[in-house]
């Protein structure tokens, strides 16, 4: 079970890194959104699965035996909320880049950053002076 | 008294829902944003009275005992990290109240920045490393909100600049998590503490070399921090102050806490952070020198400040007795107090220069030093803290950490911080020879403010005198700081 685990991370993992190395903005996310579920697969993986059985204590009785490890489904659950919110926002961000620059290149987004040219230059540089 | 382990996190998530109530009454959401920080700073005036008095204090939550519940523990260095945050939202808010930029703030920024408060105070006093991965996260939905409002396309390019580095780090937080989980099967500090020690070597090399990059790139360390000063410009002036003095100090808290305290770091590791620290110095303070935007300057000073902090972190875990790393440890918190308190007062004053010039360019401004006289003055406090000149805070900080390189030996460290100084000087003098010095280039007369700038003064004037309390009387933070990182690191 674990092996298969591990493979399925591996490669949700791989796909996710290559997309966000992408100059798309679009392609960016998506591989942080692929990224968030392989390490979802990894944070279940990482409590062991021994058992399958959900965490209840069956009616009649008053103790817990055969059943999977609680905690990291907690911790997945808490990962999967956030991570959800987060690609939902991101979403939405690369879609009013878009419009409102008409751009999707990372390259050629340059809004916040001065561009290394001219203007940027020291002034004893710069022609006249 | 150890229920009031909550309430660095409860009172801004309170203030929270008490500005998003009034989002249309303005002024009413002024005075409770204001009324609830100064409650904040009262609550952690009064937990670091306690903790000094009384000892570490601490809570178990969700009705689990010691291992299993989430435990929320403020120790020294935790009162301290809270009471100096709580200080800077105080201060923040209301400097925010005097409009220095003529524009005024978006309703929603007021319950963003209480949120992000909750979770910087979240960071600070949790003693779970998962609670620790979502209080960085509560803090990054925040600041992605507070960099999105307004939606104009340069904010949405830096928003997405901010946005994709720090998803990428706090993903690989969580992977740290998870695989730390699967190695000891804890995520609580003090379990983790005696868990790591049968760990072998490599792998909890392995293991803290992920967590350490994680955390590394949120605090904008070499070489992935190119987003913090493509961000930070697009921010109103306060809250880019905010921003400056707070966020990526949560960083450096938990590698200090997590390296120092948590778990003992394999000395390739600490060898590794030095060699970052230094490559982190050199390469912020190389971009201060070169851009002309007053903001971008001190933003590349921050990524070079916290480069000093992962020094003396560096150097800690290299000690070869518990007497260095105690030195080194206490000379990391101290100056990130100094550092937290000198940052966001730069970048209230560059508010200042805004309101009076119109620009922050550089070579479009000048004159300050005769038609605002006060204003230098008070600018010149924080400059020369920052750049480390004596007897301001940052001289003290600067010297703990190069003494401690020193008494090390580690001559080509002390070297690398000694020149980065040196630039920072000069770079600091460019804003002070272009903004205050050099007559304005078109001879524009003083642009008049129409806003009422007392509080923003009176902030800038606490920041200014509390930097030169600490430069005066540095022995004081010094031996809270000492204090603070022996019982972290579990020093007798």
């Amino acid at each position: 079970m674990i092996p298969a685990f591990i493979c399925a991370m591996w490669l949700t993992l791989t796909t996710g890194v290559y997309l966000l190395l992408s100059r798309d903005i679009l392609r960016c996310v998506i591989g942080l959104g692929l990224m968030g579920n392989a390490v979802n697969l990894l944070l279940l993986v990482s409590g062991r699965m021994p058992y399958l059985e959900p965490a209840v204590i069956p009616s009649g009785e008053n103790m817990l035996k055969a059943a999977a490890n609680p905690l990291p489904q907690a911790l997945v659950l808490t990962a999967i909320v956030i991570g959800l919110a987060l690609l939902c926002f991101s979403l939405v961000l690369v879609l009013a880049i878009a419009e409102r620059s008409g751009e999707d290149d990372l390259s050629a987004l340059r809004h916040t950053e001065p561009k290394a040219t001219k203007p940027l230059r020291p002034p004893f540089l710069q022609e006249g002076k | 008294m150890n229920a009031l382990v909550v309430l660095p996190v409860l009172l801004p998530l309170a203030a929270m829902l008490c500005s998003v109530f009034t989002l249309r009454q303005r002024a009413w959401q002024e005075r409770l944003s204001l009324g609830g920080a100064g409650v904040l700073v009262l609550a952690a005036c009064l937990l670091f009275w306690q903790v000094m008095v009384r000892g570490t204090l601490e809570i178990t939550l969700g009705g689990w005992p010691a291992p299993y519940g989430i435990l929320f523990r403020i120790d020294l260095l935790s009162a301290l990290m809270v009471l100096v945050t709580a200080l800077m939202a105080w201060i923040t808010l209301l400097y925010m109240k005097s409009g220095v930029e003529r524009l005024s703030p978006h309703p929603l920024s007021l319950p963003l920045i209480h949120g992000m408060i909750a979770g910087v105070c979240g960071a600070f006093c949790t003693a779970d490393l998962f609670n620790l991965y979502v209080w960085y996260e509560v803090m990054l939905v925040c600041a992605l909100g507070l960099l999105a409002l307004g939606g104009r396309i340069l904010q949405l390019d830096a928003v997405f600049k901010y946005f994709a580095p720090n998803l990428f780090g706090t993903l690989l937080l969580l992977m740290a998590v998870g695989l730390i989980y699967a190695a000891t099967g804890h995520l609580q500090f003090d379990a983790l503490h005696q868990s790591s020690t049968v760990l072998p070597e490599a792998v909890l090399t392995a293991l803290l070399t992920i967590l350490l990059l994680a955390l590394l790139i949120k605090s904008a360390a070499f070489p992935l921090y190119a987003w913090l000063p493509a961000a930070y410009p697009a921010l109103p002036v306060p809250v880019m102050a905010l921003f400056a003095g707070l966020l990526t100090k949560v960083g450096t808290y938990a590698i200090l806490r997590l390296n120092g305290g948590v778990f003992a770091s394999p000395e390739a590791l600490m060898e590794g952070l030095g060699w970052i620290a230094v490559a982190t110095m050199v390469a912020g303070v190389l971009g201060a020198a070169y851009h002309w935007d007053i903001r971008r300057i001190l933003a590349f000073h921050i990524i070079s400040q916290i480069g000093y902090i992962f020094l003396a972190i560096a150097l800690g875990g290299l000690a070869r007795d518990s007497a260095g790393a105690q030195a080194a440890y206490g000379a990391a918190l101290f100056y990130t107090v100094h550092h937290i308190i000198v940052k966001a007062n730069l970048f209230l004053l560059a508010g200042f220069v805004l309101n009076n010039t119109g620009s922050f360019d550089l070579r479009k401004i000048g004159g300050l030093a005769g038609s605002k006289p006060l204003l230098a003055l008070i600018f010149a406090v924080p400059v020369l803290s920052l750049v480390g000149i004596p007897p301001l805070s940052g001289f003290w900080a600067k010297l703990l950490v190069i003494r401690e390189a020193f008494a090390q030996e580690r001559l080509l460290w002390a070297a690398a911080a000694l020149a980065v100084s040196g630039l920072t000087l000069y770079s600091m003098m460019k804003i002070w020879m272009e903004a205050f010095w050099k007559p304005h280039p078109d001879g524009k007369p003083e642009n008049e403010a129409d806003t009422p700038l007392l509080p923003a003064w009176i902030s800038v004037t606490m920041l200014s005198a509390i930097t030169m309390l600490l430069g005066f009387f540095p022995q004081a933070l010094l031996t809270v700081s000492v204090q603070a990182v022996r019982i972290m690191a579990g020093i007798p």
